[in-house]
């Protein structure tokens, strides 16, 4: 990438993400974890594909494998660029929120002032006008993944690899935050991965719900969710949908 | 009063209280005043000779600022160049611990050989024994960096130089500080023994002398103008890492592991 845009574009179009047969195995000294068994995923460009799956069953690892921070062993691998949204929020404590979410514009070569200018009316939209000089510190947690967001949507990338986002929120917290980033992906569409343990979230977010199995990780059933937005969750369609997950997790319902 | 001043009342009692038996000790005890000084004594030690005091303490603070400077910006060229190169890593690093078994006693003479009676020497042995705490520290501080943190940065096209500067050196800021903290401790000593081996002022040379000439008041109140001096680089120091790393003691918020 040679110079940022300015407003992050909503390049939905594109080749998406396409994942097919992959394994991958983590060697350690004298022990193998398999992470991955033959795990075939496709996100179409704007599309929003929920992956749901009990701890450990490599949904970091497929995440980072999308974003090319780790090769396959085997099996076909395609992307457009991603972006990725970690676990905890990771923000650099020296710096204001401004600077956080702009540092994929710092890092792209643009200026301080201009780089802040870019992401000054995105802090706002995002509910954090006021604390554009707080550090990440001063702010709770909801406010941090926001910025951890608009950090991740300013690296002005197709793909946004999300990584459990509101995992370590409260559930009322959590529950804003959904609601919240089914607003913004809805007014500034990314094609999306977004890997969760939460069933609800899953249902609630995705175009369609990929759903794993605990280690090695495997694809075990996939749901298209044909609801309008914004959903509820005490829609019934939604609730079933939840239902189906959970019976496809093998969690008696 | 302040919460800190209450906070501090407990040690200035335990001084108080030990400044005080001391002073009977030596009052009621009979003890001869040139084995030990009474408190009083260095007290009036301090006042009378201010003058010699002050004049020797310039010598031996400039002796620890240039020693200390000169070691810190050493010591942290030498983590950034370890930091950056495995190669360099596995060349230097063994040399430098060993390098901290060559005891400083034989080495200030040799240095006094080299460099003559001057302020050099003095500097050079100070910033021998400050330099390791420093690389240490740092090194340390680069090492601790978390690593989902250099993924993220990938993610974002970072290259190398960008990922140092942004995420590395600051991370590592705070430990440069706590290796320049060790380093001022040991820097006095350090500089007071340059003085022992081979000097005509500063503090060491002044304790030398007056133990010397009998006057054991005011080789005691020399070493507290030593001590004073440690106590007051060491805030010195605590107090510029509160005003330009304050995200360094922030007390993390919940939800922030």
């Amino acid at each position: 990438m040679i110079q940022a845009p300015a407003q992050p574009a909503a390049e939905a179009q594109g080749f998406g993400v396409r994942v097919e047969g992959v394994c991958k195995t983590f060697r350690g000294r004298g022990s193998a974890v398999q992470a991955l068994e033959g795990v075939s995923l496709r996100a179409s460009p704007g599309e929003i594909v929920t992956v749901v799956g009990p701890s450990g069953c490599g949904k970091t690892t497929l995440l980072e494998l999308i974003c090319g921070l780790t090769g396959a062993d085997s099996g076909t691998l395609r992307s457009d660029p991603a972006a990725l949204m970690p676990q905890r929020d990771l923000l650099l404590p020296w710096l204001s929120a401004i600077d956080n979410a702009a540092l994929p514009l710092r890092i792209h070569g643009l200026a301080r002032d201009q780089a802040r200018a870019t992401a000054a009316p995105w802090l706002e939209r995002f509910g954090l006008g006021g604390f554009e000089h707080a550090r990440p510190a001063q702010l709770s947690g909801g406010m941090r993944q926001r910025v951890s967001f608009l950090r991740s949507l300013l690296a002005g990338k197709p793909v946004l690899a999300l990584d459990e986002p509101f995992a370590a929120l409260d559930a009322i917290t959590r529950a804003e935050m959904q609601g919240w980033l089914a607003r913004v992906l809805e007014s500034e569409p990314r094609t999306v991965v977004l890997v969760t343990h939460d069933v609800e979230e899953a249902v609630v977010l995705g175009d369609r719900v990929v759903v794993m199995s605990a280690r090695p990780g495997r694809v075990v059933q996939e749901l298209h969710v044909k609801l309008p937005r914004p959903r509820r969750r005490t829609d019934p369609e939604v609730v079933a949908l939840r239902e189906a997950v959970l019976q496809a997790l093998g969690v008696a319902a | 009063m302040s919460r800190r001043t209450v906070s501090a009342l407990p040690a200035l009692a335990v001084i108080l209280a030990l400044l005080g038996a001391w002073e009977l000790y030596v009052d009621l005890g009979g003890v001869d005043p040139l084995v030990l000084p009474a408190p009083h004594a260095v007290a009036a030690s301090l006042y009378d000779d201010r003058g010699l005091l002050w004049s020797n303490f310039l010598v031996t603070a400039k002796e620890i600022a240039l020693g200390i400077v000169a070691a810190m910006a050493a010591g942290f060229t030498m983590a950034v160049v370890i930091h950056f190169s495995p190669a360099l890593r596995r060349g230097l690093y063994p040399l430098l611990v060993a390098s901290q078994a060559v005891p400083v006693p034989m080495l200030a003479p040799v240095l006094a050989l080299w460099l003559g009676f001057g302020l050099a020497p003095k500097v050079v042995v100070v910033a021998l024994v400050s330099f390791f705490p420093v690389v240490v520290t740092t090194l340390a501080g680069f090492a601790a960096v978390d690593p989902e943190l250099l993924k993220l940065m990938r993610t974002l096209d970072a290259t190398r130089m960008q990922t140092f500067r942004r995420v590395e050196l600051p991370a590592a800021l705070p430990s440069v500080v706590t290796g320049t903290k060790i380093a001022i401790v040991v820097a006095v000593i350090g500089a007071v023994f340059a003085e022992w081996m081979s000097a005509s002022s500063g503090l060491g040379y002044l304790f030398e002398q007056s133990v010397a000439q009998l006057e054991p008041a005011r080789a005691f109140a020399t070493t507290v103008i030593l001590c004073a001096l440690s106590i007051g680089l060491f805030a010195a120091m605590t107090l510029a890492e509160r005003r330009l790393l304050p995200w360094a003691h922030q007390p993390k918020s919940e939800g922030d592991r």
